[in-house]
């Protein structure tokens, strides 16, 4: 009977094997690719990564690589990603970081130096790390509380304008914003309010939000989408709140992405709740091509990627000669005065407080 | 299959005694195994645990203290616990009726239904979430109806939780129940016991352990419960398993990860260890009759009662949110959504979204391949009679991927795997390795009690009668086991496919899997994007459906647990 079992070994041997071959037909794939990677540059970057066709063409047909980008989830979860596979990167640059994460990823050595040709054209005041040049900034962005304008005009009271406002009772119940320890926009709306209030003022700031009845969910899309009344996917969910922690330019999103286009944005921003993220590039620490991903940085300074990445990443560019689309300036003119902290505070502090406003808000 | 395999060869000396040749033979087979366990599970998973707990070159298990002693991971702790013990409970309750009715009565349509009530426990859990979403959720059905939403409520979660795990109780508690057999608690009655006395004497205790084990396979599913969780949940309820998401992938803070990660192993190896124990004693207490005597049509009141509520409680439970999600994907005019799937819209993805579906079945197959030859290899050496404590070790150990949390596995990978020889990082094995080791506690299952069941008396009768071993091996032990391992890759196929966990981390993002890109289609704003995820989380639906019913046509009558 021996001879019964030896056989079904075998099969399964022979199976075995036969996954060992694909197995090396795989690895076979890998080193091609490998091979082709002389010519191709690789971008890693989160979710929310978009490019006009022809835009691409242009770095392709000027810079001679050929572009190949891998785009990961949500912007922290990339960040992390980039750092744990840092000795052996997924790609050559890595496009995402913002303000509120940069440390983590300087100080994981996620990035090597490089100074963009063009940065010289970058506002000043988005530079960082002017000594070692491990980042370039990209595009940035205000994170702020976004109002209902049909909810406000039906009940004649004025929509909030600052943090302080969101405390009033006449706001109560009306606020829904994100996680802050799982969601960018809602980090960023607790570094506004530490911004505003100090390290020891923002908790009390805290209680008296939660006792007004802010609403806190998971992530954006379920606060934009699903909790707001305000926009388009909210208004098809029947959100029920009008005020909203989003973007500064969401309201020129409602307008470009809405069909028929509307002559005003259904929303507003409340220009005095504002935080100010960054994003940053880099050439990763042991990129395969650090050629081509120096070529890939000067390109996200330049003139012509600065000016088609708003309407399609919706986002404001860094370089002071960059056109601002009409659309932006008419939706949603550029916060004036907003909150913002420095790379450097932000990280000694990012933990603690996203720690305490765990327990204060959530537990 | 008792009897001595010679696998090592002609060198094997023919006066070695019969112990040691088994022990060779089984050791032989194990190999493979366990070289698999330990570089694709064993070897990833400590890198990324040892990744957070020697951040600087030295042990720090000072933080393991601190971590435990963390008044949120605590809440946690209580968290996990509490609504694993509730889920189970809620699903016993709801699912025992269940197991009976499946058991015993006869009805048309029961083989459809019983592969219809097991579709859930094989889709992913974001589909799972998203049906349940579409039903207790704002907008949902029963919001429609009567204004209830029950979404980040712990009710959603609980309910999630039975629809998730019914076919486990109904499987695992009705495949024994059918083959109890009814005489004894027929006899026990005419020697004047009273019809509840009978029960709880005679068949309550026989099925003690079946239930005891369906509750720890419950319990382990739901104490490490992810994607029902972080979708139904909201923002403020975790598990241990989610806790570990939210520190690897959101909080970077790799040691708090770590710890968790280890609070987790030690609570899912002593479930496994007492579910090994429970599983032995029902192997050895019973003696069974074929299932097809047992189940009639129903009689009088109280059956057809119990019947119908059965029913009623699968459609509510099971058939509404499934059908909930097919309408959804059906509410734009003309097949749109489905039509949208075709396109490349630039946004969510590189490629059209119904490329997944090709990705997921090549994905899907290769890992089923990996599955079966490995987790084959290990039923054999399980299946030895004379095994001992370290074979069944091997059995717990080889049950581990289940109770480990997916994004351990899946950043492990990334950085074990990253230098030749082993340089998967941006291989598409990784995907197919990773579900295999989901897939391998399944095929353990399935296979060990077919080829226990191989009657050896068989085959030396047809010996006797003058079969050659190749006839022999033909005509009994073939029809037997290829049955079972076909039923087997089934199960691996249905589950690697459904596989979210650890993809979602490995996937590249130029080759979405099917619920990688139902995540991906719900995480992105705009009607269609949720049209399109709905749809496709339909058309994964059916394909684990037809995989399942194909099963079903193959069920032997001594099927394992699953």
């Amino acid at each position: 009977m021996g001879n019964t079992d030896k056989r079904w070994v075998a099969a399964l041997g022979a199976l075995g094997m036969a996954c060992g071959l694909v197995a090396c037909g795989a690895s076979g794939d890998a080193a091609d690719e490998a091979d082709g990677q002389r010519s191709t540059v690789t971008l890693v970057s989160h979710g929310s990564w978009a490019v006009s066709d022809d835009v691409v063409a242009e770095f392709e047909k000027t810079s001679g690589y050929r572009l190949r980008v891998l785009e990961d989830g949500d912007a922290g979860q990339a960040v992390n990603k980039a750092i744990l596979t840092k000795d052996n990167p997924q790609g050559d640059v890595f496009f995402g970081v913002d303000n509120t994460l940069l440390s983590r990823a300087l100080e994981n050595g996620l990035f090597q130096s490089y100074e963009a040709e063009g940065i010289d054209r970058v506002l000043p005041e988005y530079r960082v790390d002017e000594e070692e040049r491990r980042v370039t900034p990209v595009d940035t962005g205000d994170v702020c509380v976004n109002y209902d304008k049909a909810y406000f005009d039906e009940r004649g009271t004025p929509p909030p304008d600052t943090l302080d406002d969101l405390v009033d009772p006449e706001y109560k119940d009306l606020l829904v914003t994100e996680n802050a320890a799982t969601s960018s926009p809602g980090l960023g709306f607790l570094l506004a309010t530490a911004a505003e209030y100090g390290e020891t003022g923002w908790s009390d700031y805290w209680e008296k939000l939660r006792d007004n009845g802010v609403k806190v969910v998971d992530g954006w899309e379920q606060a934009y989408n699903e909790e707001f009344s305000g926009s388009a996917g909210g208004r098809q969910a029947g959100g029920e709140r009008p005020l909203v922690v989003s973007y500064a330019s969401s309201p020129p999103a409602e307008v470009i992405f809405a069909d028929p286009q509307p002559d005003t944005a259904p929303t507003g921003v409340a220009t005095g709740t504002c935080f100010r993220q960054i994003e940053y590039a880099g050439l990763l620490a042991n990129a395969a091509n650090p050629e081509g991903g120096k070529a890939l940085l000067d390109f996200l300074v330049g003139r012509t990627f600065q000016e088609d990445m708003p309407l399609n990443m919706f986002v404001y560019p860094v370089r002071e000669d960059a056109r601002i689309p009409e659309a932006f300036a008419e939706h949603g003119p550029p916060v004036a005065n907003p909150r913002t902290m420095d790379p450097e505070e932000i990280a000694e502090h990012r933990d603690a407080w996203v720690k305490s406003w765990t327990s204060l808000v959530l537990r | 299959m008792g009897q001595v395999v010679d696998v090592a060869g002609p060198q094997v000396a023919a006066t070695d005694g019969r112990r040691s040749r088994g022990d060779r033979a089984r050791l032989a087979l194990m190999i493979l195994p366990v070289l698999f366990f330990g570089v694709f599970f064993a070897y990833p998973v400590a890198a990324i645990v040892a990744r957070g707990l020697r951040p600087e070159g030295f042990w720090e298990l000072g933080r393991i203290g601190e971590v435990v002693a963390d008044p949120g991971i605590r809440g946690v702790l209580w968290f996990t616990t509490w609504q694993a013990s509730a889920s189970t409970a809620l699903t016993l309750l709801i699912a025992l009726p269940g197991a009976y009715v499946f058991a015993r009565l006869d009805f048309p349509g029961k083989r459809l239904l019983r592969a219809v009530v097991t579709i859930p426990f094989v889709l992913p859990t974001v589909v799972v979430g998203t049906a349940f979403l579409a039903l207790v959720g704002r907008g949902g059905l029963l919001d429609d109806l009567w204004g209830v939403r029950l979404d980040t409520t712990v009710w959603a979660i609980l309910l999630a939780h039975v629809f998730f795990n019914y076919a486990v109780v109904v499987r695992t508690v009705g495949g024994l129940w059918s083959q109890l057999d009814p005489r004894q608690e027929e006899a026990a009655r005419m020697l004047g016991a009273s019809r509840s006395r009978a029960w709880r004497t005679i068949t309550l205790p026989a099925l003690a352990p079946a239930v005891g084990a369906a509750s720890l396979m419950v319990f382990l599913f739901t104490f490490t419960s992810f994607g029902v969780v972080q979708i139904l949940g909201g923002p403020t309820f975790a598990t241990l398993e989610v806790e570990i998401y939210r520190q690897t992938s959101q909080a970077f803070d790799l040691t708090t990860a770590a710890v968790l990660t280890l609070v987790q192993f030690a609570a899912v190896a002593s479930i496994l260890a007492v579910h090994a124990a429970t599983v032995r004693r029902r192997e050895t207490a019973l003696t069974l009759v074929d299932a097809a005597v047992t189940a009639s049509r129903p009689r009088g009141v109280g059956q057809w009662a119990l019947l119908v509520s059965v029913l009623a409680t699968v459609v509510a439970l099971i058939l509404l949110p499934l059908g909930v999600l097919v309408r959804r994907s059906l509410r734009a005019p003309a097949w749109g959504y489905y039509r949208a799937l075709t396109r490349e819209d630039g946004g969510a993805f590189l490629v059209p979204p119904i490329e997944a579906v090709g990705n997921s079945l090549r994905f899907a197959a290769v890992a089923t391949a990996l599955a079966v030859s490995i987790g084959g290899l290990a039923a054999a050496a399980l299946a030895r009679r004379e095994a001992g404590r370290w074979v069944r070790g091997l059995d717990a150990l080889l049950m581990l991927p289940l109770g480990i949390s997916a994004v351990t596995v899946g950043f492990g990978f990334l950085i074990a795997l990253d230098e030749p020889p082993l340089d998967l990082r941006s291989s598409w094995m990784l995907v197919p390795l990773a579900q295999a080791l989901v897939g391998v506690p399944f095929v353990v299952r399935i296979m060990v009690p077919v080829l226990r069941a191989v009657d050896t008396r068989l085959r030396e009768a047809a010996a006797v009668l003058g079969a050659t071993p190749w006839r022999v091996w033909r005509e009994i032990d073939l029809p037997l086991v290829r049955r079972a391992l076909l039923v087997a890759a089934g199960f691996a196929f249905a589950v690697s496919l459904g596989e979210f966990g650890a993809t979602v981390f490995i996937a590249r993002p130029d080759d979405p899997t099917l619920p990688v890109a139902v995540a991906r289609l719900l995480g992105r704003p705009g009607e269609t994007n949720y049209g399109q995820a709905m749809a496709l989380s339909t058309i994964l639906m059916i394909v684990c459906a037809v995989a399942l019913l194909l099963l079903e046509r193959l069920r032997t009558d001594r099927t394992g647990e699953f």
